[in-house]
């Protein structure tokens, strides 16, 4: 699914925690520090209470498949395809999900409920997201 | 509300017509003008969705200042509205434009050329494609793949199928009863008989999206004319009164982060759009909704309040939105049969409709129309009557 063309994300101070974590494995996700309410995609104010102090923090990286598609058109030359796409919606952090790709099973195989852990593909600067199955695990 | 659609028209639209998109705009500008009895010397001002913008092959060709400069205009109020409730945004500005005395005679248009653009670069609506970095709220998308807006619309309706038990057929309802509408529209692209064997045999984009849930980059323009209530009673057509517009968003600027999948912008808006007006979805005669994937339709459908949350997959197969239905929906085939022109077909279509002008697909005695435009956080409604 490598690209040359596909569009990697604009790092800014909110959002580099969340693309570089991969570089230690972990998912970063912004937190905010007087509510504790997690807020994705991340910005310096949280929505909900109004305080400056968000910060990212390491979530424990697993997650339940919310939805998902298998994408079968190569919208770019050399996309390889299919592959399945899931909205995950991430553990430890409510009313977050992290949309990736998924890797370490067939595109078929996905499924709403499905466990997953994340795992990360480094990519310029960036680390990309991946899901991938929990063995054995449903919800 | 004080403002009037007086005129609208379409270019003849086409796949790969090689036609410069100021020739498709010239063209609509005059049907458009024709049907509402003005001159371009009555047109005090101009705006459009986006402006002109290259985010993706043929996606806005042109903006206000070369139509401006094209068709000679003098205007006493211009804008492009990139950023509002859907594409229908340009019509709400120009609806407050006239009421605030900033214009009388608003011309509203749409151009594309993504067919041309798309065979001449081989590259499809791709947000982004070829930057070195995107940013905004497709940052969380095309980097992890999710590239096209068939994706984003294709989880949103396999969370749907999950919830609610519709199945493809459902889906394959809604596009084949457009086509049904398309082949009673000579201006559609597509002409061809559309089986629900076709439509299941068809190549999958992006599941449970296939070929023939996707709707169709063509090139071409439609004109929209938007007149302050006094100036609207001195044109040609009756004027069609905006009853009410629906421009309410109680989520993020998102496509997965809303908390439930199953709905969009859509239902935001359309609450926003009842509460508006006295009148009620049993009133509508004929419906404008956008379809730039079919899975939009259905959700339009319930935002809108014409059936209940989860029922559009019976309300659909009970026939009552195609030819014959009650509720007939996209009666000019839509933008799967007709043609992508981002909602201003649509719009155009409703006009049709409510004028008496829509040929052998003519509702009759259609007074009432909805017209909604917009898919995931994108969203915004119009109620159109004619008095």
């Amino acid at each position: 699914m490598e690209s040359h063309v596909r569009p990697l994300p604009e790092l800014t101070p909110e959002n580099t925690a969340f693309w570089t974590g991969g570089a230690q494995s972990k998912l970063m996700i912004a937190f905010c520090g007087a509510c504790d309410k997690a807020i994705h995609p991340p910005q310096v104010i949280c929505p909900a209470c109004q305080s400056r102090d968000v910060s990212p923090r390491a979530v424990a990286g697993s997650g339940t498949v919310y939805s998902y598609t298998v994408n079968h058109q190569p919208w770019l030359p050399d996309m390889a395809v299919p592959f399945a796409i899931a909205v995950v919606d991430v553990d430890d952090a409510p009313g977050v999900r992290v949309t990736a790709p998924v890797t370490g099973c067939a595109p078929e195989a996905v499924m709403i409920g499905q466990r997953m852990h994340i795992a990360f593909e480094p990519s310029g600067e960036v680390w990309l997201p991946l899901w991938t199955p929990l063995e054995g695990a449903a919800a | 509300m004080k403002a009037a659609i007086t005129g609208t028209g379409m270019s003849d639209i086409g796949r790969n017509t090689g036609r410069p998109a100021m020739l498709h705009l010239a063209d609509a500008a005059d049907r458009a003008l024709a049907r509402a009895g003005l001159t371009l010397a009555d047109i005090d001002g101009i705006c459009t969705y986006p402006g002109k913008a290259d985010n993706s092959p043929g996606m806005s060709p042109l903006g206000t200042g070369e139509v401006r400069n094209a068709l000679g205009l003098q205007t006493c109020w211009h804008a492009a509205v990139p950023d509002g409730p859907a594409q229908m945004a340009p019509i709400m500005v120009a609806a407050m434009a006239v009421m605030t005395g900033q214009a009388r005679h608003v011309l509203c248009f749409r151009a594309l050329t993504e067919s041309s653009s798309q065979s001449a670069g081989r590259r499809a609506s791709i947000p982004g494609a070829g930057r070195a970095e995107i940013g905004g709220w497709l940052s969380w998308l095309v980097p992890v793949g999710a590239m096209s807006a068939a994706n984003w619309a294709g989880w949103m309706a396999t969370r749907y199928f999950h919830e609610f038990g519709m199945t493809r057929e459902h889906l394959g309802m809604v596009a084949l009863g457009e086509r049904q509408f398309a082949q009673m529209n000579p201006a559609a692209v597509m002409q061809k008989p559309l089986t629900m064997d076709d439509y299941l045999a068809a190549r999958m984009i992006s599941t449970p999206l296939g070929l023939f849930d996707c709707d169709i980059p063509i090139d071409g323009a439609a004109v929209v004319i938007v007149s302050a209530a006094d100036a609207a009673q001195d044109c040609r057509m009756p004027p069609l009164r905006i009853e009410a517009l629906g421009s309410a968003l109680r989520s993020q600027e998102t496509w997965d982060q809303r908390a439930d999948l199953t709905t969009m912008g859509a239902h935001d808006a359309a609450i926003d759009l009842w509460s508006r007006t006295a009148f009620k979805p049993g009133d509508v005669d004929v419906l404008g909704l956008y379809d730039g994937f079919s899975i939009f339709v259905p959700l339009w459908l319930e935002a809108l309040g014409f059936c209940g949350h989860g029922e559009a997959k019976d309300f659909i197969a009970e026939g009552q939105i195609g030819p014959g239905g009650r509720f007939p929906v996209n009666t000019g085939g839509g933008q799967m049969s007709g043609g992508r022109l981002h909602g201003f077909g649509l719009l155009h279509e409703t006009c049709l409709q409510l004028w008496g002008d829509a040929g052998a697909r003519q509702v009759a005695g259609a007074k009432t129309g909805v017209c909604a435009m917009g898919g995931g956080f994108i969203a915004g409604a119009m109620l159109l009557h004619r008095d």
